[in-house]
C-alpha cells in the first residue's frame, strides 16, 4: 500500500467544466521525496492544495480520491478531515513574508497549531518550538521566538516556516516553491536544510517547483505536469539521463546546464506544445463522455 | 573599441527611512561604495550579485533614474553624473531600460501598440505607430498583437513588449534588469535568444543584470560580480567560469542547482 495515493483527481474552476487538474494519479511512498514540476499554470501547486484541503474558493474537486495512509481524505467529514490533515501533513509555503502574520510574534505562530489542532498544552508546545528551532540551526531560539517577522531576514523566516512544518512530526510535507523568492546562496542553504530535516525525520515530501535543477538535487522521483495533466512520472536518475516524454525532453533542453555551457537553450518547440495540448484535449474528450 | 560607458569611483547613498528620527534627516545608507569600470561599445556585460548587492541601484544610476552621490558616470564621453532632466532628455533616447516585472512596467489600460509608440512620440520621432509595429516584428511577435492589452499576453510575450519598447527608439545602450527571472524556462530561452540576435543585428551595447550566473553565461562577454556594493570580480565570461578568483564568485557558482542528480552537491556548502 502506498503511503499517499492519488487517483483520477480532477479539479475544475467552480461553476464551469474547465479542468485545472485532469485525472491526476500519483503515488508517494513513506519517506520518499517526489518533485512536482511544470511551467506556470501546469497545476503543480494545485495538487498540494487539494491534498491539504486549502484549494482557493474558485477551485473545486469534482472526482477522484486522495488516500493518505489508506484513508480517503475527500470522503471524510470536514472537521475530521482537518484534524487528520493537521496531524499527518504540513505545508512549507513559497513566500516567507506573506505566510507569517506581520502583527504577531513568531512563538504563537508556531505553537497555535500544536495547541488548537493537536490539543497539546501551551508548555509542551513552547518547549517543542524551541527544540525545533534548534534543529533548523537557529542560534538564539528564545530571541527569535519573541521577534516579529519584519525583524528577521528572508532566509531566517523561511527557516522558521520549515521548523513550523516539522514541529508536529507530520508524515507528509508539501513544499510549495519554498526557495523561489530567495537568493541562490540562501536557496542552497534552505534546500540543504529541507533535505537534512526530511532525512532525519523520515517525512514524505511533495516538492513543488518549476526548477528542474532543484528537482535533480533534492528529489528521488518526479512528476511532470502540463495543463493539469501528468505527462511523465519517473525516477530522477533515469529522467536526467533521458526523459521519456517529448515535452519533458524539451523542458530539460530549455534549462541552463552548467556542465554543458555551449549548448544553446531552446524554447519548447511549437510542435511539441501542439502535441501535448492535443493530449490534454483527448483527455477532456474521454472525460466528458464518461 | 571606444568606451560607451565610463564609470569612475561611483558612490551612491540613500536615506534610510526605517531609522529616520521624527525630526531631522534620516541617516544615509551607503549602497554603492566606489565602483569603477568601463563598457566598450558592443559589449554584453553581465552584472551579477545577491539581493542587496547594489546591482539594480548601479543600473539605475547608469541610466540616471538615480543621481550618484559622488564619482562620475560618462555616457559616450559626456558626463551625466549630475545632469538635470532637461540636459538628460536628448540623451535619454540613446540609453533604454527593460524592467523586471512587465506587469507593472506596462500600462494595463493601453494597447501594446500605444505602449511601444508612447516614448517614440515623446522623443519626437516620425511615424510612431508604424515604428511600434516594426519593433513588434523584431521581437518575433505578429503585428496584430498591437491591438492587445498586456493582460491578454503570457509572461514571455509581455517581456518581449518591454524589449520592443526599448529597441523601437534605436538606442545605443540597453539596461536589462532581471528580465527573465519571473519567466518559465521555455520563455526564458526565447527571450535570451531574441536579445542575443538584437544585440548582434543592431550593434547594441547591453548591461544584463541577473542573480543567475547560468543565464549570464549564455549571453554575456564579460561579468561584474557585485557584493555589498563593491565589485569583487571583473572578468571575461569564460575566465570567470573556468577560474573564479573571488570567494564570493565561487560561492555563487557552487550554489547553482545544475539539472544533474549528484549527491555531493549538499556536501559542498
Amino acid at each position: 500500500m502506498s503511503f499517499l495515493k492519488i487517483r483520477d483527481l480532477s479539479v475544475v474552476l467552480r461553476g464551469t467544466r474547465h479542468r485545472l487538474l485532469r485525472n491526476v494519479s500519483l503515488d508517494v511512498a513513506a519517506t520518499e521525496v517526489m518533485g512536482l514540476v511544470g511551467e506556470s499554470g501546469a497545476g503543480k501547486s494545485m495538487i498540494g492544495k487539494a491534498l491539504l484541503g486549502i484549494l482557493p474558493r474558485s477551485a473545486q474537486v469534482v472526482s477522484g480520491t486522495i488516500e493518505l495512509e489508506g484513508v480517503d481524505l475527500l470522503t471524510l467529514p470536514p472537521r475530521q478531515r482537518r484534524t487528520l490533515i493537521g496531524q499527518r501533513a504540513a505545508l512549507i509555503p513559497q513566500d516567507p513574508l506573506t505566510a507569517l502574520n506581520p502583527s504577531r510574534r513568531i512563538r504563537p505562530q508556531i505553537t497555535d497549531r500544536l495547541v488548537d489542532i493537536l490539543g497539546w498544552d501551551r508548555a509542551r508546545a513552547n518547549t517543542r518550538a524551541e527544540e525545533i528551532l534548534n534543529e533548523v540551526q537557529i542560534a538564539a531560539p528564545d530571541r527569535v521566538l519573541g521577534s516579529y517577522p519584519h525583524e528577521l531576514s528572508g532566509g531566517m523566516r523561511q527557516r522558521i516556516l520549515i521548523a513550523s512544518a516539522f514541529a508536529a512530526e507530520p508524515r507528509l510535507i508539501v513544499a510549495d516553491e519554498p526557495t523561489t523568492a530567495l537568493d541562490v546562496t540562501v536557496q542552497k542553504q534552505i534546500l540543504k536544510l529541507i533535505h537534512e530535516m526530511q532525512a532525519l525525520h523520515g517525512t514524505a515530501l511533495l516538492f513543488v517547483t518549476h526548477d528542474l535543477g532543484v528537482v535533480a538535487k533534492i528529489c528521488q522521483r518526479l512528476t511532470v505536469l502540463y495543463g493539469g495533466l501528468v505527462v511523465e512520472e519517473a525516477d530522477v536518475r533515469a529522467f536526467f539521463r533521458g526523459p521519456a516524454h517529448a515535452y519533458s525532453r524539451a523542458l530539460l533542453a530549455a534549462t541552463p546546464r552548467h556542465s554543458d555551457p555551449e549548448a544553446d537553450l531552446t524554447p519548447v518547440p511549437e510542435p511539441v506544445i501542439a502535441a501535448v495540448q492535443e493530449q490534454v484535449l483527448a483527455a477532456d474528450r474521454s472525460w466528458s463522455h464518461a | 573599441m571606444p568606451d560607451l560607458y565610463q564609470v569612475q569611483d561611483l558612490h551612491l547613498s540613500l536615506p534610510d527611512m526605517t531609522r529616520k528620527p521624527l525630526f531631522g534627516a534620516a541617516p544615509r545608507i551607503e549602497i554603492l561604495k566606489g565602483l569603477t569600470f568601463d563598457i566598450p561599445k558592443g559589449q554584453v556585460l553581465g552584472i551579477v550579485g545577491g539581493s542587496g548587492s547594489g546591482k539594480s541601484t548601479l543600473g539605475r544610476a547608469m541610466v540616471r533614474l538615480l543621481e550618484p552621490t559622488s564619482g562620475r558616470v560618462l555616457f559616450d564621453g559626456q558626463d551625466i553624473t549630475h545632469r538635470d532632466e532637461g540636459g538628460l532628455r536628448p540623451l535619454r533616447r540613446r540609453f533604454q531600460m527593460i524592467f523586471q516585472d512587465p506587469m507593472s512596467s506596462l500600462n494595463p489600460r493601453q494597447t501594446v501598440a500605444r505602449i511601444i509608440a508612447a516614448p517614440l512620440s515623446l522623443h519626437g520621432l516620425p511615424d510612431p505607430s508604424a515604428r511600434a509595429l516594426d519593433a513588434l516584428e523584431r521581437v518575433g511577435l505578429p503585428r496584430s498583437f498591437g491591438n492587445r492589452f498586456p493582460h491578454q499576453l503570457s509572461g514571455g510575450q509581455r517581456q518581449r513588449i518591454g524589449i520592443a519598447r526599448a529597441i523601437a527608439l534605436n538606442p545605443d545602450f540597453i539596461l536589462a534588469d532581471e528580465i527573465v527571472s519571473g519567466l518559465d524556462v521555455s520563455s526564458q530561452a526565447q527571450v535570451l535568444s531574441i536579445l542575443r540576435d538584437l544585440v548582434r543585428d543592431m550593434g547594441l551595447t547591453l548591461a544584463f543584470i541577473s542573480h543567475d550566473l547560468s543565464v549570464i553565461r549564455r549571453l554575456c562577454d564579460r561579468v561584474l560580480v557585485l557584493h555589498q556594493g563593491r565589485i569583487v570580480e571583473d572578468a571575461g565570461c569564460e575566465a570567470l567560469f573556468a577560474n573564479p578568483q573571488a570567494a564570493y564568485t565561487r560561492e555563487l557558482l557552487d550554489a547553482i542547482p545544475d539539472p544533474d542528480p549528484e549527491n555531493a552537491w549538499f556536501a559542498r556548502a
